[in-house]
């Protein structure tokens, strides 16, 4: 009984924050888009000019820096529009087929 | 307003501001163009500031209970009423700040909505706000239909678009209206900052929602915003589409800044808008003659904005031209009163 | 007892709000309301209430702005009547579900259509459900008292509900009465300072209004209805302080010359007035008749409205709405499912009059003495309900 109410409800209304609000800011990353992918991103540091262009076109805020000044998809939330790919002025990014 | 134009900074390319006050892990559609134009304005605007969300696809993607994709104060009250909450904001801070209540007032509200959150049930409110002339950016997304409740026709649906309401069949050919002038009427209430913006033209975008910022008063900004589900054209496609509508000169960006309209980007070789329609299968059943139609509207509408900002160039010229007259003749007043003057104190 | 001077009773709820200290004030006139705010403006323009006072171009961007102001962390009032509070509808609900301690008044009016400007209660019990603490009000005196005790009992930390004050349109509202206000000293810490916990905060950004998805929205309910329910304590807490202080006791379920009493009448509003005019020719003329008013419609106070009816045979309830289609008025409902559970209940005869301002008199509450002691001992109307004053003709 008390798995099947668990497995209902996600909070006990006696822990609800006042007026149902969501105290902990950009939660969503707990929240793996990433597994919506079926292309995914590669990119070719050795293209990369690094202008960036490919994180600022990201609607899912995947693509980010590296320590070497490329950018690199975040797995976990890219889901593999192809807009990065589309938009790289030096065609460094190729999507390839997500297996499994 | 002048002075803060004046201290106005654009943003550097090179070092953008890294916070991103909308977080990843937010379930829009991939390759969504409505919520790349929301994070660079939220973008924009940074870490001090407050967003007040309308009901429709940015609302439901970015708040399901138990997560948030927000970083700074958000709040949803309903779909037609947006810009009447963010006046209840807006005004609370005014008051609070006056009254001692609080420390700051100058923080940064910013009330977002769909096309149909704007154009339709949400334009009385926003009238109400606009005429009232609070201290807030309004930013329509416009991705031209409901799309959160599935496609369905708005009054900003361009013409022979097809969606679920307005579908091409034997006596239809899609959607049978062009779209409502949304910017305009923005501009009718006399609001000091009104401006159009697309998220390929990212750095635009993002300097105009900063410059709304330190407008007083109410800015409108109306932000292009593709939308591969509702739109039918491949993800990877958004900010291509989006480039096009300002290339073909389907979607002009502008500012309207005290009433007077300036081009910010002159499109002199336009693109044919057949370019434009032939990546979006809402466009996919138009005939040649269709196509010519929405060209021919294209042409018009841009022919207008044209002299709606030439009108400016004119204008100032004219204002030059007559201080110099008006000024002249005081000299020439003066003279003669002088001469009068020492006349009268000879006799 | 302070000497009471005439005033209009609007003019008295405008200075309840004045003294309440509130933040922001959004309206939008509405026939009986208006004198409420236009005094408000008045108040606000001459400096002599430190607010923002909004005009905005509808009730739905009015509560919005309501909506919007508190979630900022403002105290805020606003005023409506029928039409307008209908078109505030949709956003009632989601006001009380954002737990925004949000003061109203509403001036009791018949909602079209036809379109009548007069008063009955068809407005706010279309609105029942919405999760607000609601009140009623008979005298002048207690509109103004009214208003006090919601300022006080919204920014309890453990209500931050929205409240309603009902105050029957131009019956009470436009009617001057003796009526006590306080010096701003005399009331002292009786209203506490506005204080949110939860609000649009840079510092501390959270996110208000989310999707309620399956799983937490019968969670979100529950907790609104909890805190409503939970309020009565804050509620009545506030009216002893309050009778403590200044000497003026209000309870949820008000009784009059209920000693002994068969036959109850229950009214809410303005009209009990004239009912306690009945009673009193009727006691005179030996028939144990009483009458009980229900100034606390929400949370409705089931204990105290069980024990004041506990002795009584009778009870002949008084709707001041129509509930089209049902078998008989809110009021009615609610009184019927209140007592089905208990093994001795007395018979509950209701009876639908006033409506869009129809003249509510003492020969009416006679009838219907006389017509609820006929069905006790006749048998029940065929209708679950009567209309009194229907012309058929
Ligand atoms: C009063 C009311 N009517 C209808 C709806 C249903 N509804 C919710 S979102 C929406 C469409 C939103 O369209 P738009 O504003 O263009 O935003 P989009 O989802 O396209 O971003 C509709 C019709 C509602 N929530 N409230
Ligand atoms: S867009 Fe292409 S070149 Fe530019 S940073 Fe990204 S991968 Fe490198
Ligand atoms: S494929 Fe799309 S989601 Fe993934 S990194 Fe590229 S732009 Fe972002
Ligand atoms: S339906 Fe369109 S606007 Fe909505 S999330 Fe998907 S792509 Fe974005
Ligand atoms: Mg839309």
């Amino acid at each position: 009984m008390a798995e099947k109410v668990e497995k209902r409800a996600i909070i006990g209304w006696r822990n609800l924050a006042l007026g149902c609000a969501i105290l902990e800011p950009g939660s969503s990353m707990h929240l793996l888009t990433g597994t919506w992918r079926l292309q995914r991103p590669v990119v070719d540091p050795e293209k990369c000019n690094q202008c960036g262009l490919c994180h600022i076109y990201c609607p899912d805020l995947a693509m980010t820096k590296t320590a070497a000044g490329t950018y690199e998809p975040d797995l976990n939330y890219c889901k593999g529009c192809g807009i990065c790919a589309e938009e790289c002025p030096k065609d460094a990014i190729t999507l390839v087929e997500e297996k499994e | 307003m002048k002075i803060a134009l004046e201290s106005f900074e654009k943003f550097d390319p090179q070092h953008l501001p890294e916070f991103e006050p909308l977080a990843p892990g937010h379930r829009a559609c991939q390759g969504c163009g409505e919520v790349l134009a929301l994070r660079l304005a939220a973008k924009a605007l940074g870490r001090e500031m407050m967003v007040i969300s309308a009901t429709g696809c940015m609302e439901i993607i970015s708040s399901a209970y138990p997560q948030t994709a927000w970083r700074v104060p958000w709040l949803h009250v309903a779909f037609e009423n947006t810009a009447a909450v963010a006046s209840g904001v807006e005004a609370a801070l005014r008051i609070m700040k006056e009254k001692g209540k609080i420390a700051r007032d100058d923080i940064p509200i910013l009330a977002v909505a769909g096309d149909g959150g704007t154009a339709d049930i949400g334009l009385q409110a926003l009238s109400g706000a606009l005429e009232r002339g609070h201290n807030f950016i309004y930013l329509c997304l416009d991705n031209e239909a409901y799309m959160n409740t599935g496609i369905q026709r708005s009054s900003l649906t361009p013409y022979g678009a097809a969606t679920t309401t307005s579908p091409p069949g034997k006596l239809s050919m899609g959607e049978s209206h062009f779209k409502k002038d949304m910017p305009a009427i923005a501009v009718a209430h006399k609001i000091p900052y009104v401006a159009t913006v697309n998220p390929a033209f990212y750095l635009d975008l993002m300097n105009k929602v900063k410059k709304a910022s330190l407008i007083k008063g109410p800015a409108y900004i109306h932000a292009f915003s593709p939308c591969p589900t509702g739109w039918r054209h491949e993800g990877r496609y958004a900010v291509k589409i989006a480039r096009l509508a300002v290339q073909t000169r389907v979607f002009p960006l502008y500012e309207v800044i005290n009433g007077k309209y300036f081009l910010n980007r002159k499109i002199s070789k336009p693109k044919p808008v057949r370019e434009y329609l032939k990546l979006q299968r809402r466009f996919a059943h138009l005939t040649e003659e269709d196509i010519e139609i929405i060209q021919e509207n294209v042409n018009n509408e841009y022919d207008r904005l044209l002299r709606l900002s030439q009108a400016v160039d004119l204008e100032s010229k004219l204002t030059t031209s007559f201080q110099e007259y008006i000024d002249q003749l005081k000299l020439q007043m003066d003279e003669a009163y002088q001469k009068l003057r020492a006349e009268f104190q000879h006799t | 007892m302070p000497t009471r001077t005439p005033m209009e009773v609007s003019i008295a709820v405008a200075k309840a709000v004045q003294q309440a200290d509130v933040d922001v004030i959004a309206a939008y006139p509405i026939t009986p309301q208006t004198h409420i705010v236009e005094h408000l403006s008045e108040l606000v323009a001459n400096g002599e209430l430190q607010a923002h006072f909004m005009n905005v171009e509808s009730e739905h961007s009015a509560i919005s702005a309501m909506v919007g102001a508190a979630a900022a962390g403002a105290s805020t009032f606003t005023a409506t009547s029928s039409q307008g509070l209908a078109l505030m509808h949709e956003i009632l609900f989601i006001a009380a579900s954002l737990r925004l301690p949000i003061v109203m008044v509403v001036a009791n009016r018949a909602l079209s259509g036809p379109i009548s400007i007069w008063n009955d209660h068809s407005d706010i019990m279309a609105e029942r459900d919405i999760g607000w603490i609601q009140v009623f009000c008979e005298t002048g005196q207690e509109a103004y008292d009214a208003i006090l005790h919601a300022f006080r009992v919204v920014r309890d930390p453990n209500v931050v509900l929205p409240m309603v004050v009902n105050i029957d349109g131009f019956n009470l509202t436009h009617v001057i009465e003796p009526i006590y206000l306080f010096e701003q000293e005399e009331l002292g810490d009786y209203l506490p300072e506005h204080r949110q916990s939860l609000k649009l905060d840079i510092d501390h950004p959270i996110t208000m209004g989310p999707v309620g998805i399956p799983e937490v929205y019968t969670e979100a309910k529950k907790q609104v209805e909890d805190a409503l329910i939970n309020s009565k304590q804050v509620i009545l807490a506030a009216w002893q302080e309050f009778g403590r202080r200044f000497g003026r006791a209000y309870a949820p379920i008000e009784t009059y010359r209920v000693e002994d009493a068969q036959i109850l009448l229950m009214t809410m509003g303005v009209i009990s007035r004239t009912a306690m005019g009945a009673v009193d020719r009727l006691r005179d003329a030996g028939k144990p008749v009483g009458l009980i008013r229900c100034r606390l419609w929400r949370p409705f106070p089931l204990p105290e409205f069980r024990e004041a009816v506990r002795q009584a045979s009778i009870i002949a309830v008084i709707d001041r709405h129509i509930s089209l289609g049902a078998h008989s008025g809110p009021v009615g409902q609610e009184v019927r499912s209140a007592l089905y559970t208990l093994p001795n209940r007395p018979q509950v005869f209701d009876f639908v009059l006033g409506l869009g301002g129809r003249d509510v008199t003492v020969h009416d509450f006679l009838e219907i003495v006389e017509l609820a002691e006929q069905y006790a001992t006749q048998g029940p109307p065929e209708s679950e309900y009567t209309l009194i004053g229907l012309r058929e003709v």
